[in-house]
C-alpha cells in the first residue's frame, strides 16, 4: 500500500476516456461500479466539454456483485450500442471490475455486434493515466489500421499527427501550430489522431508517409507498432522552444523529403530577440526548478537554459517510463533528476534545490505558493485556468512566444529587482513586497534585526545535538548581513554557508564565515 | 426501465417511479471533502485504489493543499498478490500518518470499492488499530459506490460513531440531538432559536472535534437536519434515542415544521414558540420576497444526486411558486420524508433511481427553465440551451434555516439571472 495524498495521474481507464473523448465516432463500454462517473467532470468541467464523453458506465451496486454483473455489462453494451450506433467501441473494466474478473472483451465478443469491438486490459493496480491513453490509442491503432493504397507519385508528402487528446495540456493550440508548419513546409495532413479521428480515420492512417508524434507519453507506441506495421518512419523531436522547433522542422523536412528553409528563415519566433534585448539581461542565471511530464520538463529544460540563459538547479518528472531521457538531460547540467509522483519528495526537491522561479504542475504552483517563489504551469496536471480561452500553444514559434512570457512574467522585473537590491532600507522597497504585478498584499517589515545585540558574545564552544550533528550559530551582525543580501538568494546564501561551517566544524559562523563562504561557493 | 409504482402509503398524492440503470452520481467518499472540515481532529484514510484517490481530488479541487486531512492508501498489485499482507501494510500507513499528524484524534478507515470486494475487513483492523495507536480512535465505514451514493457517505460516517458516543445517564432530563453536518453558522442559529424556545440541552452530531461528541440515552430526542441519514438513525434507534418526525429546515416553512417538531416534544409554549421564531420567519419572508417574482411559474427538472431534491423542491414549489417537471432522487426513503411528501404538490412525478439516457431524453423532451444536475451534466444541457444549477453547491452551501432562506432562493435564481443578462 502506498500513502498518497495528491496523485499527478489518474488511473489507467481515464487515460482510456481521453482517448475515446478524442475520438468521434467511439464508444466506450467501462464495467465500472456506481461513482466512478465522476471522471465526466474532468472533461465537462475543467476542459468545459460542450458534450458528455462518449462513455456508458455500468454502475453496478453491490446488489448487482450476488446477481450477475456480466449480464449487467452485456446489456450495457448492447443497449450503447442502439443508442449511439458508433463506428467502433472499446471495452474494458476500471479497478473494481478488475477485481471481479468478469470479461469486457469476451462478453462483448458474444453479443456479435457489427462493429469491431477492442477489448482494452488496463491493469489498474500497476498502470496510470498516460499509460493508459497511450495503450488505448495503440490498441486503436492496431486493430484499425491496415496497409492502404499510398499517395499518387507526384503529389505533396503526406502525415499522420499523433499524440492529441483529450485533457491534453495546451494540445488544442499546439496542434494549430504543428498543422501551421507543416503547411509552410507544403507537407499534407493524412489524419489527426485521436483528436477529431474517427474510427474509419484511423483505418486509413496508412495512407500517409511519415507520422508525426507530437506527444510521446500518448502515441510513441502507436507510432511504434506504424513502422513496424506499415513501414511508417516517425518524429522524434519535440518542437518546443525555437531550438526545438528548429530541429523538428529539419526532420520533418527531412522525412518528407521538402526544404526546410523558407519555414527556418521565414520569421519564426520573437522569443531569439527579446531574450537578447538588454532587458532580459537581468534574467542570466536565475535558478529554475522544472517538474512536469517527460515532454514538457525536457522541452522547458532546453528553453529555460539555452534560450532565457536560467541556470537548471531541478528537473525531475512523474512519468516513470520515460526516467531515462530525463536521468541524462539532468545529468548533462550536473544535477540530480527527481523521478517520484510523490508530490512531497517534489516539494523537499525543490527546498533544496532554492530556486528563484519553478515550473511544473498544478501541485507545484501550490508547492511554490507555500514557499513563497515565483512560478509557472508547464505541464498537465493542470486546473481549468489552463484551459484558457485564448490561443496559447507551447509548440512550434508562436508556443515559444507563448513560453517566453510565461517564464518570465512571474519573475520580478529587472528594474524593481535592482530598486529592491539598491534601497534596501526604504520603506517602499523592502525584502517584504512581492513583484508588484502579482497583487500580493504588504507586508510589514520585520524588524527582528534591529533588536538584536550589536556586539557578538563570545565564542562558545562546538555544541553537538543528540544525532552528534553540530548545532550553528549565527552571530547577530552576521545574521544582519545575512539580511542584506536580496531574498530570494538568501536561502541558498544561509544554506551554502552553514554548510561550509559544518564542514569547517565552525562553532559560530561570524561575518568572515559568511564571506568565506561566498568566496568558496561563488554565486 | 422506468416502473410506475402503486401510491405507498405515506407517499401522499405524489407520482411515484422507480428506475434502473446507469446512475450519474458520486460514490460516498465525496463526504469526506465536507467531513473532514467540520470534525477538525478527524483524518479520514481511504482504503481503495489510484481512482479513488483521483476522485477526491478531482472533487475537493484546490481544498487538497489547504492542510488535507484525508488521504489513500493506494492498495497495489503486491497487496492483490497476497505477496503483502494487507492488513501489515495498513498498519504501516497508518503508523506513518500519525507519527505526520500527530494532532489527529479520530482516524476513520473508509472502505472503498475495490476493499469491500476483497473483503479486506476494515472493522476489525479499526480495533486493532486502536489499540496499536494509543491516543487516536480509530473507526472504518465504507463510502464505496457499489454500497453508497454521495451523501450516504456522511451517514455511513455518522452511524459509525453512534455505537461509540458516550452513554447518557437514564435519568438524564430529555435532551435534543441535530443530526447531520451544518455549517457552523447554521448551527449557531439554531442554537439561539432553541435556546429562546427554553430548549437548553442542544447537542449537534457530528460535533466539532473528537472530544467533544455527544452523549445518547433513551432521553435523548433527535431531529435529522439532513434528508440523507436512514443508517445514523437506525444506530440511533438503537441506542435508544427518538427521532423527532418533521419536514427538513430548507425554507421558511421547512424550518418551522422542524422547529416546531422540537417545539411539541418539549413541550415548548406556542406563544414562547411564536416569539423564538417570529423574527427569523420575518427576515425569510422579506428575503424570499424576490424570488417569487424570478423563479415563480419556472418549469425546474432535478437530476438524483444527494435526496435532498425531495425537499428542495418542496421549497422551491411552495414558497417561491416553482413547478416541478420531475423530482430525481437516488434513493427515497418512505418515512423520513414522509412530512415532506404530503407536502409535495399533487402529482409531482418523482424518480426514485436513475437511467441516466432514459432521463436525459425525458428532460429534453420537456425543456425545464432550469435542470438541477450534476457536474458531468450541466455544461452539456447548457450547450443545448437548457440552464442548469450544478447541485453539489447545494450541499457546500449553508442553505439551513431562515436566514438563508434568500441564500438558498438565490442559488436557483442566479443562472437564470445570468442567462438574462448575457448578451453573446
Amino acid at each position: 500500500m502506498q500513502l498518497t495524498l495528491w496523485t499527478y495521474e489518474g488511473p489507467p481507464h481515464i487515460g482510456a476516456m481521453r482517448v475515446a473523448t478524442a475520438m468521434k465516432g467511439l464508444h466506450y463500454v467501462l464495467h465500472a461500479p456506481q461513482g466512478d462517473t465522476y471522471a465526466d467532470l474532468l472533461f465537462t468541467m475543467i476542459e468545459r466539454r460542450d458534450h458528455r464523453p462518449p462513455v456508458t458506465y455500468t454502475t453496478f451496486r453491490a446488489q448487482d456483485l450476488g446477481r450477475d454483473t456480466a449480464e449487467l455489462f452485456k446489456t450495457a453494451c448492447a443497449q450503447a450500442h442502439a443508442r449511439f450506433q458508433p463506428q467502433a467501441m472499446i471495452v474494458g473494466a476500471s479497478c473494481t471490475a478488475e477485481l471481479i474478473q468478469d470479461d469486457p472483451g469476451g462478453l462483448a465478443k458474444a453479443l456479435d455486434l457489427p462493429i469491431p469491438v477492442i477489448p482494452l486490459e488496463l491493469p489498474a493496480y500497476q498502470k496510470k493515466e498516460n499509460w493508459g491513453a497511450s495503450e488505448t490509442f495503440y490498441r486503436l491503432v492496431r486493430a484499425l489500421a491496415a496497409p492502404v493504397e499510398k499517395r499518387p507519385a507526384g503529389s505533396r508528402p503526406l502525415c499522420n499527427i499523433l499524440g492529441p487528446t483529450a485533457l491534453g495540456f495546451r494540445h488544442r493550440d499546439d496542434l494549430i501550430e504543428i498543422k501551421r508548419i507543416l503547411s509552410e513546409l507544403g507537407i499534407d495532413v493524412n489524419v489527426v489522431a485521436p483528436m477529431g479521428a474517427s474510427p474509419a480515420d484511423l483505418a486509413r492512417l496508412g495512407a500517409a508517409d511519415f507520422n508525426v508524434v507530437m506527444y510521446p507519453e500518448t502515441a510513441r507506441a502507436a507510432a511504434e507498432h506504424l513502422k513496424r506495421a506499415l513501414k511508417q518512419p516517425h518524429t522524434k523531436e519535440i518542437p518546443i522552444g525555437v531550438g526545438g522547433t528548429r530541429a523538428f522542422v529539419a526532420e520533418v523536412a527531412a522525412l518528407a523529403g521538402v526544404d526546410p528553409a523558407p519555414v527556418l528563415e521565414g520569421e519564426g519566433s520573437r522569443l531569439p530577440w527579446y531574450s537578447r534585448s538588454v532587458d532580459s539581461t537581468y534574467l542570466t542565471g536565475k535558478r529554475v526548478f522544472v517538474f512536469g511530464d517527460a515532454t514538457h520538463a525536457l522541452g522547458l529544460a532546453r528553453v529555460a537554459t539555452k534560450e532565457l540563459g536560467f541556470k537548471l538547479v531541478g528537473l525531475g518528472t512523474y512519468t516513470r517510463e520515460f526516467a531515462r531521457e530525463v536521468r541524462a538531460e539532468a545529468e548533462a547540467h550536473g544535477i540530480e533528476a527527481t523521478i517520484s509522483d510523490d508530490y512531497l519528495d517534489v516539494e523537499a526537491a525543490i527546498r533544496a534545490a532554492a530556486p528563484e522561479l519553478v515550473l511544473g504542475t498544478q501541485m507545484e504552483r501550490h508547492v511554490a505558493k507555500r514557499l513563497g517563489l515565483p512560478c509557472a504551469v508547464i505541464s498537465a496536471p493542470v486546473h481549468v485556468q489552463d484551459f484558457p480561452a485564448r490561443h496559447s500553444p507551447q509548440m512550434g514559434f508562436e508556443g515559444a512566444n507563448v513560453l517566453f512570457d510565461t517564464l518570465v512574467h512571474p519573475l520580478m522585473m529587472g528594474l524593481e529587482e535592482h530598486l529592491l537590491g539598491m534601497f534596501r532600507e526604504d520603506p517602499e522597497f523592502h525584502d517584504g513586497v512581492g513583484p508588484s504585478h502579482l497583487g500580493a498584499s504588504p507586508v510589514v517589515r520585520p524588524e527582528a534585526v534591529e533588536r538584536v545585540p550589536a556586539s557578538s558574545p563570545p565564542t562558545p564552544a562546538p555544541v553537538s545535538d543528540s544525532s552528534g550533528a553540530i548545532v550553528l550559530n549565527w552571530a547577530p551582525d552576521a545574521e544582519k548581513e545575512l539580511r542584506k543580501i536580496p531574498f530570494f538568494v538568501r536561502g541558498k546564501a544561509r544554506s551554502n554557508t552553514e554548510k561550509f561551517a559544518r564542514e569547517r566544524r565552525l562553532p559560530l559562523i561570524t561575518l568572515e564565515t559568511l564571506y568565506d563562504a561566498k568566496a568558496h561557493f561563488g554565486r | 426501465m422506468t416502473t410506475p409504482l402503486a401510491p405507498a402509503p405515506g407517499c401522499g398524492a405524489i407520482d411515484l417511479h422507480r428506475e434502473d440503470g446507469q446512475r450519474a452520481v458520486f460514490c460516498g467518499l465525496t463526504g469526506i471533502v465536507w467531513l473532514h472540515r467540520k470534525i477538525r481532529d478527524a483524518f479520514f484514510l481511504v482504503v481503495g485504489s489510484r481512482t479513488c484517490a483521483h476522485l477526491i481530488q478531482s472533487a475537493a479541487g484546490v481544498m487538497i493543499f489547504a492542510e488535507p486531512r484525508f488521504a489513500t492508501a493506494i492498495i497495489d498489485e503486491r497487496d492483490l498478490a497476497g505477496l503483502a499482507d494487507c492488513n501489515d501494510e495498513l498498519d504501516r500507513v497508518a503508523a506513518r500518518l500519525i507519527e505526520r499528524r500527530p494532532d489527529i484524534k479520530l482516524l476513520f478507515l473508509v472502505g472503498s470499492c475495490p476493499s469491500e470486494v476483497i473483503k479486506l475487513d476494515l472493522s476489525r483492523a479499526a480495533q486493532r488499530l486502536t489499540a496499536k495507536l494509543g491516543s487516536v480512535k480509530v473507526l472504518n465505514y465504507s463510502g464505496s459506490g457499489i454500497e453508497t451514493t454521495f451523501t450516504e457517505g456522511e451517514d455511513a460516517c455518522l452511524a459509525a460513531l453512534v455505537p461509540d458516543l458516550p452513554r447518557e445517564a437514564p435519568e438524564a432530563a430529555p435532551s435534543l440531538l441535530v443530526v447531520g453536518a451544518l455549517a457552523d453558522v447554521v448551527e449557531d442559529q439554531f442554537l439561539r432559536i432553541f435556546s429562546a424556545m427554553g430548549i437548553a440541552d442542544v447537542r449537534f452530531l457530528p460535533a466539532r472535534n473528537a472530544a467533544a461528541m455527544p452523549a445518547v440515552g433513551r432521553n435523548t430526542r433527535y431531529l435529522l437536519a439532513q434528508p440523507f441519514l436512514t443508517g445514523t438513525a437506525r444506530a440511533l434507534d438503537e441506542r435508544g434515542a427518538k427521532r423527532l418526525a418533521a419536514p427538513f429546515p430548507l425554507g421558511a416553512e421547512g424550518t418551522t415544521g422542524w422547529l416546531a417538531a422540537a417545539a411539541e416534544a418539549f413541550a415548548v409554549p406556542q406563544a414562547t414558540f411564536e416569539a423564538a421564531t417570529a423574527a427569523g420567519r420575518a427576515r425569510a419572508e422579506t428575503a424570499l420576497g424576490p424570488y417569487r417574482e424570478k423563479l415563480g411559474g419556472k418549469r425546474v427538472f432535478f437530476f438524483p444526486d444527494s435526496q435532498l431534491e425531495v425537499p428542495l423542491s418542496r421549497f422551491l414549489a411552495r414558497e417561491v411558486g416553482a413547478e416541478l417537471v420531475e423530482v430525481g432522487t437516488p434513493y427515497l426513503h418512505r418515512a423520513h420524508l414522509a412530512a415532506e411528501i404530503d407536502l409535495l404538490p399533487e402529482g409531482t412525478r418523482v424518480t426514485e433511481g436513475q437511467s441516466l439516457d432514459d432521463q436525459l431524453d425525458r428532460c429534453r423532451a420537456a425543456r425545464p427553465d432550469l435542470t438541477v444536475c450534476g457536474l458531468g451534466l450541466a455544461n452539456p444541457l447548457e450547450a443545448e440551451g437548457l440552464a442548469t444549477k450544478w447541485s453539489i453547491e447545494l450541499l457546500f452551501t449553508p442553505v439551513q434555516g431562515y436566514d438563508q432562506a434568500g441564500d438558498l432562493a438565490e442559488l436557483f435564481a442566479r443562472p437564470l439571472g445570468r442567462r438574462a443578462l448575457l448578451e453573446v
